[in-house]
């Protein structure tokens, strides 16, 4: 099990959210290149270690939350809403 | 050692070795390979001491003929995937390039045994894929279709077959997940996995292949766009010619050689049962409820399941999977509900965003990847390493994995395998 500490609803359990993937800012689809737009999609840094990455609480109160995890471990350092800024 | 008979300097394993040994007090088996100090040079060095890594040095030595071949592993040989997986072995899978590449892994499998003269227990028993729903089922005769055009041994059975297939399964109507139909696959089975590494390990060190356990690359040396060589934990190697051939560690290690990779690592849990009396003889997968049951030779019930649902490099077992697959397996076999669980682990699966693997040069000269097997990855070790070695031969991949290039993802030729590679996706 692994708890999410969610800034509206408090930790709660990982099940309750969905995974989105590693953060990131999306290019500009109308002035990147294909090149960068595939890099874009299919290219991760897939660190085994702290990651800065997206999760939507589905089941709770459907913010996007931005999280910092460590992959080797599963622990959350932090989860704060990612269009407010808001942590607990 | 013994003396040279044929398998290099091994004694063959035989019938009548098995007598003579049985019989001789102190006898003892000799080595099946064996340790060598680290060279300081390699003509080629493969990284990852799993089936992948093991059958590319075996075939790399035997048929292509280069004998200065190193395999490392960080930890030990089948530590990794090749020692998690659930031993499944099939090829019905929906592309042709997919179809073509599994069904010659299956063809060298059947003959592996002989080959190696090493027992894996290749068991094809054959392979179900239950439908639940009108979409697989178009999925599972959409799958009949071009494996037969590839002249792989598949069709769709109804629930009545089934029935006489697997007696204990439930293929009553008034279920959750009514039984509708079933990608019925002959040819697929199961296969020792440990038996697969350690018959690689013994055939690639008889031609002279040197295998390195608790040796962990640190560093991939690359000068002026080639590879030179690698740093481990036990000191420099210079070579030409480096694989990547590790599962769970595909980024980490071609980010030492700063080649980038479309992967992501999930775990996937698998857990086994207390052994029982035979009574499963097919291998029966669903997609819809994520799991995938086999019975072992021993009598043990080999559960596996769908990745974790969020990317992760800890192999922790979870309460979520074990409530998950208990529920899943009492769906299709109610009758199992006394069965106790005796384990579960997870192995690391890479993920790339077509369901399908990544082989073949990268911009690196001299650094190959065999990586982003997913969940796929054993099913594909003999079939890999053949390919892998020719690869690394002549410098080209063979026509069977050119599909499956990194530059797929830059110029967009994907292989979409996600309607038969997993299940549960």
């Amino acid at each position: 099990m692994m708890l999410l500490p969610c800034p509206w609803c408090g930790p709660r359990n990982a099940t309750e959210f969905r995974y989105v993937g590693e953060a990131g800012p999306r290019p500009d689809p109308a002035s990147t290149t294909p090149e960068e737009w595939r890099r874009y999609l299919f290219m991760h840094a897939n660190p085994c270690g702290p990651v800065k990455e997206t999760w939507y609480h589905r089941a709770g109160c459907r913010r996007y939350l931005a999280v910092e995890r460590d992959t080797a471990t599963n622990e959350v350092r932090s989860a704060v809403d990612s269009a407010t800024g808001v942590a607990r | 050692m013994s003396s040279n008979n044929g398998h290099g300097g091994h004694s063959r394993y035989s019938a009548w070795s098995l007598v003579r040994h049985g019989l001789t007090p102190k006898s003892g088996w000799p080595r099946a390979w064996r340790e060598h100090d680290l060279e300081s040079s390699y003509d080629a060095v493969i990284i990852g001491g799993g089936v992948h890594g093991l059958a590319t040095a075996y075939y790399l030595a035997r048929d292509h003929g280069m004998r200065k071949v190193a395999v490392l592993d960080k930890a030990y040989i089948g530590s990794g995937g090749s020692g998690r997986n659930t031993a499944i072995l099939r090829s019905n899978y929906l592309t042709p390039e997919g179809v073509r590449f599994y069904d010659r892994s299956v063809k060298l499998y059947e003959h592996l045994a002989a080959d190696l003269n090493y027992n894996v227990m290749f068991s094809q028993r054959g392979h179900l894929t239950l439908a639940h729903n009108d979409s697989s089922l178009r999925t599972m005769h959409w799958r009949t279709e071009v494996n037969k055009l590839q002249g792989v041994d598949s069709s769709v059975i109804g629930p009545d077959e089934i029935k006489k297939l697997v007696p204990y399964l439930d293929t009553s109507a008034d279920t959750r997940y009514p039984i509708l139909g079933a990608l019925y696959h002959p040819p697929g089975g199961i296969v020792r996995h440990d038996a697969v590494v350690w018959g690689y390990a013994r055939g690639a060190d008889a031609h002279g292949v040197h295998i390195h356990q608790q040796t962990e690359v640190t560093g991939i040396d690359v000068s002026h766009g080639r590879v030179t060589g690698v740093q481990t934990n036990r000191g420099p190697i210079s070579t030409p010619v480096v694989l990547n051939a590790t599962a769970g560690w595909a980024t980490l290690i071609s980010d030492m050689a700063g080649v980038s990779m479309p992967v992501q690592t999930f775990p996937l849990q698998a857990a086994v049962t207390e052994p029982v009396r035979p009574f499963l003889d097919t291998v029966v997968v669903s997609g819809t409820l994520h799991v995938y049951v086999s019975q072992t030779d021993r009598g043990e019930l080999v559960f596996g399941a769908s990745v974790d649902p969020f990317a992760s490099y800890s192999m922790r077992g979870s309460l979520e999977f074990t409530e998950g697959i208990a529920g899943h397996v009492l769906e299709l076999m109610p009758a199992l509900h006394r069965m106790k669980l005796l384990r579960q682990w997870a192995g690391l699966c890479d993920m790339t965003p077509d369901y399908s693997p990544i082989m073949g040069p990268t911009p690196v000269e001299g650094f190959y990847v065999d990586v982003g097997w997913g969940t796929y990855g054993f099913k594909a070790g003999p079939v890999s390493g053949e390919a892998m070695a020719a690869t690394l031969a002549s410098g080209k991949p063979p026509e069977i994995i050119s599909a499956f290039g990194l530059d797929r993802f830059t110029d967009g030729r994907l292989v979409g395998e996600k309607g038969a590679a997993a299940v549960g996706h």
